[in-house]
């Protein structure tokens, strides 16, 4: 552990630094197979959709004796033979047929319970209108709309209009890949994973705001010197910031994780599955794109600005005439104090070793 | 700069906040459970949409919709289950209603559901309280659910004198009663039970109907009606033949699905189309009653959008695992900030216990005052929302290093540290609050239950970050402890600098 923390202050000034932002091409090339990957997938071998969205109704059967090919031919006896039969776990079976009426749907319950022997009220249905599915997944994007709208004016205020850009591709990048993700493995989309889905929006965000947040503090009055650039200044936000995100995703990811091992191993299937997995992916893929989309998404956006383009240029001259490549170490301790908070670190520098001490030498 | 800080007093407030919330949720005599949604618990959940019936032009207006859930709910009420409930969601053409039942799965509700009602007016010819009246010698029949109808009121004699309008799922209503008909009913509060002759005037024909409050003012609130011509001229010969009767037989019911809203008397006959109701309303029952004719019989058609039921062991089941997979979660959160944040770590967890605990209150609370259910939906945000909270300590503390690395104190580094944090935090916050809100406001079922429990857990996020875990951390800056070796607090020391 210590020397894990010896890490974060090495990445503080800059002592190690990974150079995410300068290796940008690098991360879109990974990023572009992985998008073309799952785009692919999503477009050709499509989305599992539940009941939920396309109407249908599930029966789910408890503690029968009976195997699963046994009660498909319950349910192609009774009229129903393009039923999906599975085992979920917990002795539990889920029958899944096409679109039925209620009052159907209440008989063919009834007939099912006296064929597998089992009571009636024990037998959990859910049946689902064909338009139903439409209507929730019409109120989703609507509000994933209103989401966006209302997220991009936040953004564009509190950081600025380049950074909202960035963090909404981002966005993007997480919401393509994670549903690409149900696309690849044939999961079943069920409103939990919507949910799951529209949760991944506020985390991915959430995360890259934390970093953008730091960027916005390394590069305020970057203009105003030519020591280091734009590029310089990201990097180290976010060379600064990763232990953060390290410590954050693994405290997101571990209960997610332990909600999809005890979801799959006791019930197989249900909500708390179908949310958890469309997290965990979401989160692993959300810090990720925050750390190697969002950040070089932004550097490369802000290079395209004339003001940014000519500090480019006074920082490489200033380099050339100083004779030397500055050194990496050198460049970073000269930043400390330049970075935002100058009246706040130069001052009490010299305090904090003597007072310590003395109190020390007391005790 | 900012270290005037008084924690004692952040802290203080925050315990008068934590005992309030307990003592809301806690209220003595309440229910000290956060209400399970039915996933949960088990039971049949019904969503209608509402619809503009067929051949009928325009659209759903709000007053209709609010008038549909009445009967609904009048009729869900019908089936003796405590904490039935139904609620709308969304809004216009978007409406849902959601219809819960708990517990046992009483059959067909989603068809019972569906009925559209019926308004009639239809003279009375008996009326009495609503308890049987077995006379001797008869033999007890099976009780009834109202109304019942037949084409011959002699029919109905037995059936009229065995009604229990107090038995519960009498009162469901839902059967749709046939306008020719002699029917035996009860009225909405089973305090009286009737015979009915058949229809004289059906809702279609009433136009209007409003609250209102006579010129001179005497007698309080009063209902006016007014008719189409065919309606007016059925009351007029309804009125002239009725108020000629001796009571009970001068007056008439108002039947909305099945079951009487009221029974007011003719005293004269009434000719010009248009009649008023006098009793002893007040604002409140005039206006209730007049919306119930208003909208009465709604050109609303009820779609079933979905209907589940859902076995109570299934339910509970998912809840043990949610519950197990979270206890696992947060053990292994709770190893991993006390490996690497040690003493800083142990406020992390104490935090992170508090929040549980406030958003236990909360859950108790809202369930009693909002409805709020806690479904697995919601028990899945809860979960997810522990990454969450976690990471405001971690951002916090990172910014805390930050601050030693760059050679500041422990003690101001707590303080310089927090200015720096707080801003991402409020920020991070304010995406995930806007997630759940904009989620909340647009979204139905379960989607809704979600939102609501991230929003709560966003805010108490919020609360604890500010109120409990900054305090904390500066007295625990200004303590003694700080002097303990950086590896039991967390904080490491001040860097060498380097030359």
């Amino acid at each position: 552990m210590s020397r894990f923390s010896n890490l974060g202050d090495r990445l503080y000034t800059g002592e190690v630094s990974y150079d995410f932002v300068g290796k940008r091409k690098k991360w879109y090339v990974i990023s572009a197979v992985l998008l073309v990957v799952t785009l692919a997938a999503i477009i050709f071998r499509g989305l599992n959709l539940g009941i939920e969205f396309q109407g249908g109704a599930k029966y789910n059967i408890p503690s029968t004796t009976k195997s699963v090919a046994e009660i498909r031919d319950v349910f192609t006896q009774l009229g129903q033979p393009s039923s999906i039969v599975k085992e979920v776990g917990g002795e539990r079976v889920e029958v899944q047929i096409p679109p039925i009426e209620v009052e159907a749907g209440e008989a063919l319950k009834q007939d099912v319970a006296e064929a597998v022997e089992v009571a009636a009220d024990l037998i959990t249905v859910q049946n689902v209108g064909p338009s139903w599915g439409a209507d929730i997944t019409r109120t989703a994007l609507i509000g994933l709309g209103v989401f966006i709208i209302l997220v991009s004016i936040f953004l564009a205020i509190y950081f600025e209009f380049r950074m909202a850009i960035a963090a909404l591709i981002a966005l993007a990048h997480d919401l393509i890949l994670t549903i690409g993700v149900y696309a690849i493995g044939g999961f079943e989309v069920t409103p939990a994973t919507v949910i799951g889905v529209l949760t991944i929006m506020g985390y991915s965000l959430y995360d890259t705001v934390v970093i953008f947040d730091k960027v916005k503090e390394n590069t305020r009055g970057i203009l105003g010197q030519s020591r280091f650039s734009y590029q310089e200044s990201a990097n180290l936000a976010v060379n600064q910031t990763l232990i953060r995100s390290l410590n954050t995703s693994l405290s997101s990811v571990l209960p997610t994780l332990a909600i999809l091992i005890v979801g799959a191993g006791i019930l197989r299937a249900g909500t708390l599955v179908d949310l958890a997995l469309a997290l965990f992916v979401g989160m692993l893929v959300g810090t990720y794109s925050s750390i190697f989309v969002a950040v070089p998404a932004l550097v490369h956006m802000k290079e395209q600005q004339p003001e940014i383009k000519s500090l480019e240029n006074r920082v490489r001259s200033r380099r050339k005439n100083a004779g030397i490549a500055v050194d990496q170490v050198e460049l970073l301790e000269t930043q400390a104090p330049a970075m935002g908070t100058t009246t706040l670190a130069a001052g009490p520098r010299s305090q904090p070793k003597r007072a310590p001490r003395s109190k020390r030498k007391k005790s | 700069m900012a270290a005037k800080t008084k924690p004692l007093r952040a802290f203080i407030f925050f315990v008068v906040l934590t005992l309030a919330l307990g003592l809301w949720a806690y209220w003595p005599g309440a229910s000290t459970q956060p209400r399970l949604g039915l996933d949960l618990q088990g039971g049949s959940q019904v969503i209608l949409t509402p619809q503009v019936a067929e051949g009928v032009v325009g659209t759903l207006t709000e007053d209709q919709i609010n008038q549909t859930v009445e009967i609904i709910r009048q009729r869900v009420d019908g089936f003796g289950v405590a904490e039935a409930e139904v609620a709308v969601q969304g809004t216009g053409e978007n409406a849902a209603i959601v219809v819960s039942v708990p517990g046992e799965n009483p059959e067909g509700i989603a068809n019972l559901l569906r009925q559209t009602a019926r308004l009639d007016f239809r003279p009375v010819l008996a009326t009495t309280t609503g308890i049987p009246t077995p006379a001797e010698g008869v033999e007890q029949v099976e009780v009834p659910r109202v109304p019942v109808s037949a084409d011959n009121p002699d029919d109905l004699v037995e059936v009229y004198a065995s009604v229990d309008c107090f038995t519960p799922g009498v009162l469901q209503g839902g059967i749709p009663d046939d306008p020719t008909k002699y029917i035996v009913t009860c009225s909405q509060d089973g305090a009286f039970k009737y015979l009915l002759e058949p229809a004289f005037i059906t809702g279609d024909q009433l136009t209007d109907s409003a609250p209102a409050l006579p010129d001179q003012g005497a007698g309080g609130w009063i209902v006016t009606l007014s008719f189409d011509s065919e309606g007016g001229r059925k009351l007029a010969e309804a009125s002239t033949r009725l108020s000629a009767l001796p009571s009970p037989q001068n007056q008439f019911g108002i039947v909305l699905d099945g079951l009487v809203q009221s029974s007011p008397f003719f005293s004269e006959p009434i000719l010009g189309g248009s009649a008023q109701i006098e009793g002893n309303f007040t604002v409140e029952s005039a206006r209730q009653l007049a919306q119930v004719l208003k909208f009465g019989a709604l050109p609303v058609s009820l779609e079933i959008a979905e209907s589940s039921a859902i076995s109570p062991t299934l339910g509970s089941d998912q809840l043990d695992a949610g519950l197990i997979a979270g206890l696992i979660g947060l053990i292994l959160v709770a190893v991993y900030l006390l490996g690497y944040y040690r003493l800083l770590g142990v406020i992390a967890i104490l935090s992170l216990a508090l929040a549980g605990v406030l958003a236990w209150f909360l859950f108790i609370a809202f369930g009693r005052s909002l409805g709020f259910t806690l479904t697995l939906a919601g028990v899945a945000g809860a979960i997810v929302s522990i990454g969450i909270t976690v990471d405001s300590f971690v951002v916090y503390f990172e910014r805390i290093r930050d601050e030693l690395r760059e050679g500041k104190s422990v003690r101001v580094a707590t303080e310089s540290g927090w200015i720096r944090a707080r801003r991402t935090l409020i920020a991070a916050d304010f995406v995930t609050l806007l997630v759940s809100i904009v989620l909340y406001a647009l979204s139905v079922g379960s989607v809704r239950g979600f939102a609501f429990t991230l929003g709560i857990f966003t805010v108490i996020d919020l609360i604890i970050a500010f109120l409990f875990t900054k305090p904390l951390v500066t007295m625990f800056g200004r303590s003694r402890l700080v002097n303990l070796s950086s590896k039991l607090t967390g904080l490491r020391k001040p860097l060498e600098v380097k030359n």
